[in-house]
């Protein structure tokens, strides 16, 4: 008395994932580190919009929610940069060319990169928060003339912990790209500015009444965030922020991602922070 | 002196202040440039300054032995620099040097501290505005100890 | 039986044919769960004949108690509803999502079969009902679906039993989901009429109801019957245990995010899940990784999950919700108010399983007049 399917693999179930192969694994700073993919399947690609993230599956140790942090128009080159914090991101770091992870995604909604279409746009990011902001960046470097000035204001612990360095300088000597970087602690071999990333938001130079602001960090760091940008005159409806929450499934069927009303996996993680400015100050929501 | 009011009114920590305020700051005021690498001041110095940077950056240093020197912060053109010139013993917890050349104002704190004195609505106005700047920087202590950025475990 | 049946027809089934009914439904191809005394309570099981079904026994609830006894008469249906919900078939505690198999640094998913049984749902409460229209909404209702669910869902038949006995925790009165069944989504519902003859009325839904009425001796209902039916289903409304006026209930929780009465609940709660257990809407669930001990094989399963628990919320270096009280905020707020932003219902539908089942007796209704009257103080005050 049952109806027996069998079930092709991967077929339509939002649930499973789709194998990919470890192309290459980048050490970035101490603590982080990036893995490039590339689908089992060559036709395939996985077509994203900045800000977007995948549910990444190690072998038999789990699954987590990780932001794209690569080229959205190079969809055959998934990218995903991330920080050893739990037991799917350790085994993350022993994944090494040739070994097959589990993709599924992408998942929820994207940075205004049409919004931010002819205005300034102004970039904050705190620590691994430059991540998710990276395909931002990307798309705007891509499309230069759509946008007007650019700013990105990225802090973090250490000048050792400055992710993709290399390619912050390249970006800030040959594109039209203001790259402020502020760092919590330094010795006097550093060069560059110390102190929070909120305090460059005083000092960078973009139009407060025509920009958008993509905010992406630690909670607390975007509060603060936010509160400057504000000060300085950009309307809450033009800043938007990524948030983080556990996320189990990616589709907004297990319930654990909720903030209220919000499934923050499919309704976020990037939201106008005015829809939910109520929610972020109300503790543990 | 008088040379020295349109550069002082023009700073975004006078803005609020009213001329004759403005004039009263004026009579402590001397216009200095340093080159990189020279020291503002140092830690253990009598702190007889209040500074306003016009252009290049400084690092607030602590020298930590067997670390050498710590950058606790670094302050910017139209940043303050400087509070333990207000506070007995006007002594300088930290050192300040210079990352660029730099051009700045400095208030003498003798003569800032006495024209408060005399003149409590000056007074009150100059200490909300050093109150502003502490409250920044005690704030963003607070975020930098958290280590927002780093494991937790 | 000269008159041909149609949906939407009411019929009459007089107890003795009960046996028939369950026949026709196995012959249609269909394994029958519906409540069984088992454990001390009514829970759900397979029904092989009238016989397995609670026949004379009905359940005293309240809050924080439970327990069966005789009753006097030989009602089939004469207790309210027990621990267990439909959710259970249709949407299990546990299910393997996929299994993969690993050749060295490679790894490939596994083929599986899935079986989606045929199930009839025999003895669904008006207020089940509208907890399975909720989980259909929840499911199958957005961009992305559950197809397990979804399969389950296509798969069973579902007769609903209107309720003659409500609980002491009961409230569905007061949502509009019950007594009797008044909404979509199911074959067949009976009342059981327990005046005069022992019998049925039976309400035809579906071209499949028909099919398992067809076979059945019946006639057609009286307006006698009809009039029997409704004055049970009235006296069942006035013997409700409990209310809830749901009206303003997401303004009042909304308003009440920082009321210090949540931290007096949390005195008593105790944060152990069991009303997000059985819970007939609840959905949330966790997924598990497994691996063979060899580790050549892999398997990810869902299981229930509750927003009780610490690591629900977790997020690197801690909990989101880390206060109980946040916790039972949450739960409570998301069946009252955000389940409206979610899926425009209540995330209640009034069967009081949380109240009975809560080790403590926290009752939810109770517990929403507290909060509406503390916001209408706090309008007060601020006039």
């Amino acid at each position: 008395m049952a109806t027996s399917i069998e079930r092709a693999v991967g077929a339509a179930d939002p649930m499973v994932p789709a194998p990919y192969v470890v192309e290459r694994f980048i050490r970035e700073t101490q603590d982080t580190f990036s893995l490039e993919l590339e689908p089992f399947d060559p036709s395939a690609e996985l077509r994203f919009l900045p800000g977007q993230f995948n549910m990444l599956y190690v072998f038999g140790v789990g699954e987590v929610p990780i932001s794209i942090s690569g080229d959205a128009a190079e969809p055959k080159k998934l990218v995903h940069t991330t920080r050893e914090v739990g037991v799917v991101t350790r085994a993350m770091r022993g994944l090494k060319p040739g070994h097959t992870i589990g993709v599924r995604g992408p998942f929820g909604t994207s940075w205004p990169m049409e919004a931010a279409k002819g205005h300034d746009v102004v970039l904050v990011a705190g620590g691994i928060g430059l991540a998710p902001l990276r395909p931002a960046l990307y798309w705007i470097l891509r499309n230069r003339d759509d946008y007007g000035k650019v700013v990105l204001l990225y802090g973090t612990r250490s000048p050792e912990d400055i992710l993709y360095s290399k390619e912050l300088a390249k970006w800030r000597s040959q594109f039209d790209l203001e790259v402020y970087i502020t760092v919590d602690r330094a010795t006097s071999e550093w060069r560059g500015n110390v102190g929070v990333v909120t305090k460059l938001v005083g000092r960078a130079p973009f139009d407060p009444a025509d920009t958008v602001a993509m905010v992406c960090g630690p909670e607390i760091m975007m509060r603060f965030a936010v509160e400057e940008l504000a000060r300085r005159g950009v309307p809450t409806s033009d800043i938007y922020v990524s948030m983080e929450r556990n996320m189990k499934c990616g589709i907004g069927l297990c319930g654990h991602c909720q903030l209220r009303g919000e499934f923050v996996c499919k309704d976020g993680p990037v939201y106008r922070f005015d829809a939910i400015e109520p929610l972020f100050m109300e503790r543990e929501l | 002196m008088t040379d020295l009011y349109p550069i002082i009114r023009s700073q975004e920590f006078f803005k609020e202040f009213s001329e004759e305020d403005v004039h009263e700051v004026v009579g402590c005021a001397t216009n200095i440039v340093l080159h990189q690498g020279q020291y503002v001041f140092r830690e253990g110095e009598p702190a007889n300054h209040f500074y306003l940077i016009r252009h290049g950056r400084v690092s607030l240093e602590l020298f930590a032995p067997g670390r050498g020197p710590v950058i606790v912060e670094t302050v910017e053109e139209g940043e303050p620099l400087g509070w333990s010139w207000l506070i007995p013993p006007y002594k300088w917890h930290f050192a300040a040097r210079c990352d660029t050349l730099l051009r700045a104002i400095a208030l003498d704190g003798e003569c800032l501290r006495r024209k408060c004195e005399e003149n409590p609505k000056l007074g009150y106005h100059l200490m909300r505005k050093m109150a502003e700047m502490m409250e920044s920087r005690v704030q963003a202590s607070i975020l930098r100890m958290l280590d927002l950025y780093g494991n937790k475990h | 039986m000269a008159k041909t049946l149609k949906i939407g027809d009411r019929v009459v089934v007089d107890r003795e044919r009960l046996n028939d009914l369950l026949s026709s439904i196995r012959a249609m191809g269909y394994e029958i769960h519906g409540p069984t005394v088992g454990d001390g309570a009514i829970i759900l099981g397979r029904i092989d004949s009238d016989a397995d079904l609670p026949i004379g026994w009905r359940d005293r609830q309240d809050a924080g108690t439970y327990r069966l006894e005789r009753r006097e008469d030989e009602a089939v249906f004469g207790y309210a509803v027990g621990p267990h919900s439909w959710k259970r078939l249709l949407f299990p505690p546990h299910r393997t999502l996929w299994q993969a198999e690993r050749e060295g640094a490679r790894f490939h998913l596994l083929p599986m079969r899935e079986d989606t049984p045929r199930c009839a749902l025999f003895g669904v409460r008006p207020c089940e009902m509208a907890a399975i229209r909720v989980q259909d909404r929840v499911l199958m209702g957005g961009p992305y679906r559950d197809p397990d669910y979804a399969r389950r869902r296509e798969a069973c038949l579902i007769v609903v039993v209107d309720c003659h006995e409500p609980g002491g925790a009961c409230f569905c009165a007061s949502l509009g989901t019950g007594p009797t069944e008044a909404g979509e989504g199911w074959d067949l519902a009976l009342t059981e009429v327990l005046q005069g003859h022992h019998r049925f009325v039976v309400r035809i839904g579906s071209v499949r109801g028909l099919e398992a009425v067809r076979e059945v001796p019946w006639r057609d209902a009286t307006p006698a019957d009809l009039d029997a039916a409704a004055k049970q289903t009235e006296r069942a409304v006035r013997r409700m245990g409990r209310k809830m006026d749901p009206v303003g209930a997401k303004e009042v929780l909304y308003d009440s995010a920082s009321d210090p009465h949540w931290e007096e609940i949390a005195q008593r709660c105790l944060v152990c899940g069991n009303c997000t257990m059985v819970c007939p809407t609840c959905f949330c669930v966790n997924v598990r990784d497994a691996t063979s001990l060899d580790g050549s094989r892999a398997e990810r399963e869902r299981v229930w999950d509750s927003c009780f628990s610490l690591e629900y919320s977790y997020i690197h270096g801690g909990s989101v919700r880390f206060s109980p009280y946040a916790r039972y905020r949450h739960w409570m707020t998301h069946k009252l108010a955000s389940w409206q932003d979610q899926f425009g219902s209540l995330g209640c539908v009034g069967c009081g399983r949380c109240i009975v089942w809560c080790p403590v007796g926290i009752d939810i209704t109770e517990e929403m007049e507290t909060f509406r009257a503390n916001v209408g103080r706090k309008k007060e005050a601020a006039r």
